[in-house]
Parts: structure tokens; C-alpha cells; sequence
């Protein structure tokens, strides 16, 4: 089951506890370039005789597409050319790469809407001129005629029909192990309820950009601006445009944010990449902050039916959830992965003896939807800590008891559920998911406060507290390789398929290089994002780089680190047992006084021309790929304080912390600032975020003063206990993902704390909670 | 998200400022100062003026003084000078207050008092403040001066009675007396937001009683008014949370919002309490 080890690694795990590097909160290596300014995002990316590219976006929800004119688009100054769906004919519609569901293709987007528009926002035409701003005068000239059709606006409906012969109800991704219906005959209580949670998504800094260009000399397709998946894309770029994936490469730069909802293969990708071969002149194309808006993944939105079968203790013996899942007008490149994800792991950290599911997957009239941070498991995490808090109190019990009796134990680990999430099976690696419980009630200290919440609410105000526990997942293979090379001054590059949204990638992979050669890691050259650099890489999403891009890193820096030894070895007349390596100097591992010799002089010894090589591939490098069957599962807990306005209904956050176990932080601080600023997420879907749209599907949330993200202003002081009791067996480091955990649990640590603070346990069904429900709560509760 | 084509003219005096206005008012000519407002609006090409009078040239444009009992605030005037360095007493004081309401403190920087008024967003700070105080507005334009008081200045939803050649050369603002006591109190959902009810007392204590109250609600309704039925409840009363809920009450009544969210109305009870307990120094209910 253990086989996301090789045998061969399994000799070299990184012992526990703080390193020389790692286990360190170094600096960023990173930041240098960009505290100085001297960042290159998207829009830092010029060429020269480069066009822009505007697209014009469907008015209407839903439409049969009559006519395009660009005719009088085409003469206005500056315009080189104007397309429609008829100019990109054949280029097929997007496809997808994950969780691939038979039935899903007719339900993909093609890169200009053809007979039917089906969302507002959807690419219809594009225009490329020799200016940003006559673009977008010109792209006001396009004339699109339509005629409208109803709008389909809420999954829960009955499907209606996308074309003839398919419905807007694509797959129902279902799951189920137990006896489902025996436990609910059986049990001494069930426990129904209905919860939604809002459309929101991530929404970076940086808008999406991407800037083409084709360089004839050398047949060869540049796209840059790009993010998180350049293989998969570049391999999907160089099939649907008909070229070998050799002659198309893609570049990373800076990424503002990446969320999941930057780096998929979006229409804009391929229309650049098309007009750039077409044209012959450089494309760029950089998203506006209202196209984002509507035209970037959405997430979230579902609304769960969920049913629990408990005993007269409160165990758990059966959950029966159907759920519909709203992906708005396209199926993208996730495919069903949202929903997938949202089966898989609903369960969580619960012993759970039987259990089915029914996702319904449905498309409606909306921006369509994908990742976001913690997909599938904000959500879920919300539907399964409301019902344990409904739970605790039908039978009466203390919400933290009813927790604690259902919780996995330490000794069941590994515990495998008969259950699969991203084509892989679920088991839970590690954990002692009581253990950090206790840790953080503690740390909170919970009881005591709940003493002092009495005591104010006595005193008339409104305050109250709750927690929510969650499972993460982080580190998908199945695969990542790293191939680390030192040059002859002793420089050292580390060339990885990882790709940088900003978490980070460059200090921790350098860090874990550094750990292993015994080198100075802020001299360490990572590259990520390149696809001309390494072969093959599977980018950075799910909390998968430090597992993954870290493992490689560790192996192939210890290869390396073999090979310098034994060079060295042969130098200094020293078996390479008796050597180590420490500031770029091999010498004698007992601290002895004795010859050494530098890695740039053992690099030397290895080049193509030194003597020594004759007849053996030169250098000193080495490659290694880490393969990981399973996923590692982080885990924690939430815990909020807040406080409410009577006569506004605002929330205010008074403590929080999150406690979440990653089996080993590669870098502290690194890590808190991932929990911190993922909570600044979840605080937005908790409390602020929504895509709110009118009766006729026309997005009300269009602007930062309409979709409202939180500020400086609305983050309270995050506590963050990082836990490192339960390191992954399933890599060398120990290590799990810490990307999302901030995120997961807010929305539900959010509505048991006010549930408490008004008094009403069960009052909180959906998310965001804004201050009118709280207000009207609040009239419900006098 | 790039403004449409338009002509761009910077004056460098009131008089050719005042010109081009006439001459290019009748071609959709707007006058920009902040830009706050403005340029995001153009941004997402919802204002398309053909020409922009760009005033920030305009000599003597941002004189700030106190004058005859009135603070004088020219169109230059930017929402961070205003506060109590620039101004003394209760009305300094109160400026501060409702100046750190106001957005971000970039946009405190750079947007302007006039231009705040002018585009008359009934959320907008400065326009409470003038609606409530009786600030009034010197306008001119090529055709004269003319003086509009605060009542008749709004006219409805970002609407005003300036006319489009017209420039608000002046705000003055009433200065207040040194017994006033003043208390503000907005709700959005962020700091910085568009408040959603916003509201504005400024009453004095004579002897245990409540004299020369005034009460003004922002936010609520499509324009800032006082609410001259609770302020005449007000009136000779010994301030209390009863008393203030009784006239929350009764503001209540009379308002129409912009909105049929009862929620909104809560809100305008709420604030209104709010105000006047901070004027009177009592804690916020």
C-alpha cells in the first residue's frame, strides 16, 4: 500500500526535526526581483510590431447566435483583423484533462461561441489591432444578433436541454459503500439538512494575460504569461493547432496569484496562439478586471440535501448527501473534478460505516465553473461540520464530544476508505487528528473562554464561538522530476517541472537541494514554468509541489551529492564514506583538517573534456523522478471567536486560529503565510464573497466595489499552529501539502460561531453569511 | 476597461476654464478634478465624455479658508486637507471624523470635496455633511454666479442643479459653534465601501435639553435630507436611548429608500441612533 516509495528512497528519508536549512524559516529567494520592481507579470511582456488582442464578450445569458458583423469593426483605425467562430472553425473546443467523465465532450467551450451563447462574458469574437485601446473602439463595433432563450439559473432545477438530444445535466458522480439504508432503518436518530454555498472564486491581483509569438525562423511557438500547468497546456496547444509539441514552448514569468483558477487553457490561450501563426506578428492579450469577472473560473456553488444516520451516542452510522453542483454554461478543463472531489471527500476525519452520494453535475447560464483553493472541500468541510454541530445538538451532546467520538484514531492509520477521489484511492496516510484537537482547544483555550463568552453574553452583547475540523489532500502524483546540475564555478541549477504562483517554489525547493548537497541555498537557481528547460512536469495545483517537486529535489540532490563524493574521493586519495560536503566544500566528514576540494573543481574533474570522462556521460548532474501512487492528507482544525452587531448584523472576528499538522514545514514561515492568507480567502467566502446575478443571468458582481474581497482592514490576527505529529510515509520528507488548510474550514468554523453567538444552533444553512441574514436572524432570535 | 476616445483641455485660469466649459458643455464636455469617480466610470466606458476640462491648473482653485463664520472650500480641495488643521473647533473635528470615512487614503489624496458633491452619490460623505449642515454651493459659469443652498442642490439619484456649463467654484460650510456637539456614524461592509445608511447629528446641550438638532440621513434614500420630524422631536428633550430610538422611529417612517430591502431600514434606524448617542457622548447602542 507504502508505494509511493521506491525502495531506493526509502534509505535516504530526511530525519525529523529541524535541518540545517530545512525546518527553517529562511527568507524568500524570490523576492529580490520584486520588492525592487523588477517583476515580470503578463503584462510586463512585450515584443515588438506585437498586436492586441480584444475579445468581444456575449451581452446575453442565453442566445441563439444569428449573425456577427465585424464589417465596419475592420475599418476602424489600427485594426488588423476581426474574427468570429467561421475564422477558428477548426479549432476544436476546449478539452478537458482531469477527472474525465464519459459523456462530458459535447459540454466543452469552444474557443468563439458558434450557434449558441450561453453565458455572459463568452468569447464571440476577437479583434487584433496595433493598440490596446483602438481594440478595444474597434471591438464596440462588433454587432453580435441574438435571440434570446430562457435563461437556466439554478441547478437545483429540473435540467432543461443544452442541444438537442443532451440536457444540462451531463454525469452524476456518484459513490457509495455500507449498507446505507440498514443504517438508517437502524439508527436511534437521523439528522436531515439543506446548505448552499456561494459562487465565489479566487480572484488574483493579476489579472490573466497571454502574449504569443511565433518565431518563423526556427518553427517555433512561444506563448508567455502562463501559469501552474505549461506541459499539459503546451501539449494541448500543439494538438489542437496541429503543430508538434516540440515547436511550441511556454514561459513562466512572475504569476500575481494563481488560486486554480489561473494556468487552465482558457479560448484566449488558443486565439493568441492562432493569431500569432496567422498573422505573423506578436499577440498580446491581458485581461481586464471586469472580463475577469466573468470570464475566469468561477467556483463553489452547490447545494446539499444531506442526511446523517447516528446512534443513541452520536456515532456516525450512515450519510446519505445528494448534492447539485453548479457548473455554469461550459464543462473546462477540470471536467468533473469539483464534484468528484466534493464526493470523495465529504467524509473527512469521520469514521464513517456506510455512505453514498450523488453529485449532480449541472450547467446552467453562468460564468463556468472550476477549481478554486481547497475545492470541493470548503464546501463539503461547511455540509459535514453543520450536520456534526445539527447532530451534537439533537442528541444533546457538546459539539467538541460529538467530534471526538467519531474522529479516526491514530492507531487506525493508515485508514483506507472504500472510497476513490482523482482516480486515485482514498486512504488516509497519517494522523492523530484527536491529538491536534486537544492541541488546539488548548492552545485556544476554549473552555475558559466559553466562560467569558457567558459572561458577555449575560451582559447583553452577542458573541459566540465554534470550530470545524477538516481533511485536506495535497501532493497528486502520480509524477514530478527535478534534475539539479552544478556547473564548473560551482554554481548550482535546479531545472524542475513545478511551476510558481507565488507560494514560494524557488526557496523551498532550494532549501531542500541546499539540505542535501550541502550548499548555500540562496544560491540556487531554480527554473519552473519552462517547458523548453525539462521535458515533462505536472505544474503546481493541489498542493503537490513541496510533496512531489520536493521529493525529486531530495533524491536527485543526494545523487548529485553521491556523484561529488566520489570524485572527490578519487581526488583526495579519501573513500566518499569519509567525506561530506558543507558550504560547496567536499572535505573530510569527522571535521579533521585535511586536503578538500571545491564542488566547482569536482564539477571540473566531470566536464565533457577533463580525461576522466572519457567514455562516461560528463557531468555533474543528475535527474530523478518521483512517483506517488496515493495522495498525503493534512489535516486541522478551526476555531473562531466572534462577535455581532445587533443593529447591523455585522460579524466580527475576534480570535482565530487554525491548527493544521503538514508533517513537516520545509519553511515555517513559508507555511504560516499560506494558512494566514488562505484564511483571507475562506474569510471571503464566509463572509463577503459572492457572484450575484439578476433574474436574466446578467452578473451583478462586476467590480471590486460589487464582488467584495476582504481587506487589511477585515483580517483579524490569525493564530497558526503548525503540527508536525504526523508526518506522510509516503515520501521522503515527510511532508503534506500546506496550500489549502487556511482556506477549508472557515466557512464552517464561521457559521457554528455565529449559530452560538445568536443562540440558534442550525440558523447558518448557506454561505456567504451576510450581515442582512444576520440581521433578520437576530429579529428570529429576540 | 479603457476609456473611450475623448479631447483633453487644461485650463490654466477660471475664466478660459469657465470658457471651454461653455463652448464644449453642449458636446458632452465634463469637468474633471479627482477623477475618482469619473475615471473609473470612463474606465468602464458607463461615462463617455467627448471632452474633459481638467481643472487641477486652474490657479486659486484649492483655497481653503475660513471666512465671515463659513468655512470656504474651493474645487481643488482634495478630502484629505479638510480636518481639524485646516479648520478649529467642533467643525475641524467632525470634518476629520467623516474624512477618514471617506474610501482609501489614495483616493482621500486625490479626489475632491466639490467633485464629491457634484456627482452627488447619495452614499457620498461631503454631501450628508452639506445636506445636513445648509452648506452652500457658488456656482458659476460664463452666463454669472448664482448661489444654490443645500436643500435645493440635490436634486435626486447623482443629480444635482448644476447646470452642465456650470462649475462649483465653492462649497461653504457653516462654521459651527463652539457648544455644538456632532456624532457620525456609517455602515459599510468593508471600511472604506459606499456606506449602505449613513447619518449625521449635530445638536447642542442647554441646561440637560437637546437645542438647534440636526439630523441628516445619507445612503438610505436616492439623496442626503435632514430629517426635520425627528429633529423636532428632538428638540427640547433630555437626550436618552429612549428618546433617540422614539426619533429613529420616527425618521423611519418617512423615508423612502432606494431600495424595498426592510433591511435598509434598519440600517437607517440603527446609524441614526448611533449619531445622535455620539453626539449627545452617550455609548453607542
Amino acid at each position: 500500500m507504502m508505494d509511493g516509495i521506491t525502495p531506493e528512497a526509502a534509505r535516504h528519508i530526511l530525519p525529523a526535526g529541524p535541518g540545517k536549512v530545512v525546518g527553517r524559516g529562511v527568507a524568500r529567494i524570490e523576492d529580490g526581483p520584486l520588492l525592487r520592481g523588477e517583476g515580470r507579470f503578463a503584462a510586463d511582456v512585450n515584443f515588438p510590431r506585437q498586436l492586441h488582442m480584444r475579445v468581444v464578450r456575449a451581452e446575453l445569458a442565453h442566445a441563439r447566435l444569428l449573425r456577427v458583423d465585424a464589417s465596419a469593426a475592420r475599418t476602424m483605425p489600427g485594426v488588423v483583423a476581426v474574427w468570429t467562430a467561421e475564422d477558428v472553425a477548426e479549432i476544436p473546443p476546449i478539452p478537458f484533462r482531469a477527472t474525465k467523465v464519459r459523456g462530458l465532450e459535447p459540454y466543452c467551450q469552444p474557443v468563439l461561441a458558434r450557434d449558441r451563447l450561453r453565458y455572459v462574458g463568452e468569447p464571440v469574437a476577437v479583434v487584433f489591432a496595433d493598440d490596446a485601446y483602438r481594440a478595444e473602439d474597434a471591438a464596440e463595433m462588433v454587432v453580435v444578433e441574438a435571440e434570446e432563450l430562457p435563461v437556466l439559473l439554478d441547478a437545483t432545477a429540473p435540467p432543461a436541454e443544452f442541444a438537442p438530444g443532451l440536457d444540462t445535466e451531463p454525469t452524476v458522480v456518484r459513490k457509495e459503500y455500507g449498507e446505507v439504508g440498514a443504517a438508517f432503518r437502524a439508527a436511534h436518530a437521523v439528522v436531515e439538512l439543506e446548505l448552499s454555498v456561494g459562487r465565489h472564486s479566487g480572484v488574483p491581483l493579476e489579472t490573466r494575460g497571454a502574449i504569443a509569438r511565433y518565431d518563423a525562423s526556427s518553427d517555433v511557438l512561444e506563448l508567455h504569461g502562463t501559469a501552474k500547468k505549461q506541459h499539459w497546456n503546451r501539449d494541448e496547444i500543439a494538438r489542437l493547432l496541429g503543430r508538434p509539441p516540440n515547436g511550441v514552448h511556454l514561459f513562466e514569468g512572475h504569476v500575481g496569484g494563481g488560486f486554480g483558477v489561473r494556468g487552465e487553457l482558457y479560448p484566449e490561450d488558443l486565439l493568441v496562439c492562432a493569431a500569432a501563426l496567422r498573422l505573423r506578428r506578436p499577440i498580446k492579450w491581458i485581461e481586464d478586471r471586469r472580463e475577469h469577472f466573468v470570464a475566469t473560473n468561477h467556483s463553489r456553488e452547490q447545494h446539499h440535501r444531506i442526511r446523517a444516520a447516528v446512534d443513541a451516542e452520536g456515532r456516525l452510522l450512515a450519510i446519505d448527501d445528494a448534492f447539485f453542483h453548479d457548473q455554469g454554461a461550459y464543462v473546462r478543463t477540470h471536467g468533473a473534478r469539483v464534484a468528484d472531489l466534493a464526493a470523495g471527500m465529504l467524509p473527512g476525519p469521520y469514521r464513517l460505516p456506510a455512505y453514498r452520494v450523488a453529485g449532480h453535475f449541472r450547467l446552467t447560464n453562468k460564468t463556468p465553473a472550476a477549481t478554486y483553493r481547497a475545492p470541493g472541500r470548503f464546501e463539503t468541510t461547511f455540509v459535514r461540520e453543520r450536520l456534526m454541530d445539527a447532530i451534537a445538538h439533537r442528541l444533546g451532546l457538546d459539539p467538541v464530544e460529538v467530534r471526538r467520538r467519531n474522529l479516526v484514531a491514530a492507531a487506525e492509520m493508515p485508514f483506507a476508505r472504500p472510497l476513490d477521489t482523482l482516480g486515485t484511492d482514498i486512504i488516509l496516510d497519517s494522523g492523530d487528528y484527536e491529538g491536534l484537537l486537544d492541541k488546539a482547544l488548548a492552545r485556544f483555550g476554549w473552555d475558559a473562554m466559553q466562560e467569558e463568552l457567558a459572561a458577555r453574553r449575560a451582559a447583553g452583547e452577542c458573541v459566540g464561538a465554534g470550530l470545524a475540523f477538516f481533511v485536506e489532500k495535497s501532493g497528486l502524483g502520480p509524477s514530478d522530476g527535478v534534475r539539479i546540475s552544478i556547473d564548473a564555478t560551482g554554481a548550482v541549477e535546479l531545472v524542475s517541472g513545478a511551476a510558481s504562483v507565488g507560494q514560494g517554489v524557488e526557496t523551498v525547493l532550494a532549501q531542500i537541494c541546499a539540505e542535501a548537497l550541502g550548499v548555500d541555498y540562496a544560491r540556487v537557481r531554480v527554473v519552473h514554468g519552462r517547458t523548453d528547460r525539462i521535458e515533462f512536469g505536472n505544474g503546481a495545483h493541489a498542493s503537490r509541489v513541496t510533496v512531489m517537486s520536493g521529493s525529486a529535489t531530495w533524491e536527485a540532490a543526494l545523487a548529485v551529492r553521491e556523484m561529488a563524493l566520489e570524485t572527490a574521493g578519487t581526488l583526495l586519495q579519501l573513500p566518499p564514506s569519509e567525506l561530506t560536503i558543507a558550504e560547496g566544500v567536499v572535505c573530510r566528514a569527522d571535521g579533521a583538517t585535511g586536503p578538500s576540494v571545491t564542488l566547482a573543481e569536482v564539477a571540473r574533474r566531470m566536464g565533457p573534456n577533463a580525461p576522466e570522462m572519457r567514455g562516461r556521460t560528463p557531468g555533474l548532474t543528475a535527474e530523478r523522478w518521483f512517483w506517488s501512487d496515493h495522495m498525503a492528507y493534512p489535516y486541522g482544525v478551526h476555531l473562531a471567536q466572534l462577535r455581532i452587531d445587533r443593529g447591523t448584523g455585522a460579524v466580527t472576528v475576534e480570535r482565530y486560529l487554525v491548527a493544521n499538522d503538514i508533517g513537516r514545514a520545509i519553511n515555517p514561515v513559508l507555511v504560516e503565510g499560506q494558512i494566514r492568507g488562505g484564511f483571507a480567502q475562506g474569510l471571503g467566502g464566509a463572509l463577503f464573497e459572492e457572484f450575484r446575478y439578476d433574474p436574466q443571468g446578467q452578473p451583478l458582481s462586476t467590480t471590486f466595489a460589487d464582488y467584495l474581497i476582504p481587506t487589511i482592514a477585515e483580517m483579524p490576527v490569525v493564530d497558526v499552529l503548525i503540527a508536525e505529529d504526523a508526518p506522510s510515509p509516503l515520501n521522503p520528507l515527510g511532508v503534506k501539502g500546506a496550500g489549502e488548510g487556511g482556506t477549508n474550514a472557515v466557512g464552517a468554523a464561521f457559521a457554528a460561531a455565529v449559530d452560538d453567538a445568536l443562540r440558534r444552533p442550525g440558523a447558518v444553512t448557506s454561505l456567504p453569511i451576510l450581515p442582512a441574514q444576520v440581521r433578520r436572524m437576530l429579529d428570529g432570535a429576540a | 476597461m479603457k476609456p473611450a476616445p475623448f479631447r483633453y483641455h487644461a485650463p490654466r485660469t477660471e475664466a478660459e476654464a469657465l470658457s471651454l466649459l461653455a463652448e464644449l458643455a453642449p458636446e458632452e464636455g465634463r469637468v474633471i478634478a479627482g477623477g475618482q469617480s469619473l475615471v473609473p466610470a470612463m474606465a468602464l466606458r458607463v461615462a463617455r465624455p467627448s471632452h474633459l476640462v481638467d481643472i487641477n491648473n486652474v490657479a486659486g482653485f484649492d483655497r481653503l479658508a475660513v471666512e465671515d463664520g463659513w468655512l470656504r472650500v474651493g474645487p481643488l480641495v482634495r478630502h484629505a486637507a479638510l480636518g481639524e488643521g485646516a479648520v478649529p473647533g467642533p467643525l475641524g473635528r467632525l470634518l476629520e471624523v467623516v474624512r477618514g470615512q471617506i474610501a482609501h487614503l489614495p483616493i482621500r489624496t486625490r479626489g475632491t470635496v466639490c467633485g464629491s458633491l457634484a456627482n452627488a452619490d447619495p452614499a457620498s460623505e461631503w454631501c450628508l455633511l452639506a445636506a445636513t449642515l445648509g452648506a452652500r454651493f457658488h456656482v458659476r459659469s460664463l452666463r454669472g454666479e448664482r448661489v444654490i443652498e443645500a436643500d435645493a442642490f440635490f436634486g435626486g439619484f447623482m443629480t444635482t442643479a448644476l447646470a452642465p456649463d456650470e462649475i462649483l467654484v465653492e462649497l461653504r460650510l457653516p462654521v459651527l459653534s463652539d457648544a455644538a456637539h456632532t456624532g457620525f456614524h456609517e455602515f459599510s461592509r468593508r471600511a472604506g465601501d459606499f456606506a449602505q445608511a449613513a447619518a449625521l447629528a449635530v445638536l447642542e446641550l442647554r441646561e440637560g435639553v437637546i437645542a438647534a438638532p440636526r439630523l441628516g440621513l445619507g445612503a438610505v434614500e436616492d439623496r442626503p435630507r435632514r430629517l426635520l420630524e425627528a429633529e423636532a422631536l428632538l428638540a427640547g428633550r433630555a437626550p436618552s436611548e429612549a428618546l433617540f430610538r422614539e426619533a429613529a422611529t420616527t425618521a423611519r417612517a418617512g423615508l423612502v429608500p432606494v431600495d424595498e430591502d426592510p433591511y435598509r431600514l434598519d440600517l437607517a434606524e440603527t446609524v441614526i441612533r448611533r449619531a445622535l448617542s455620539a453626539a449627545a457622548g452617550m455609548p453607542a447602542p
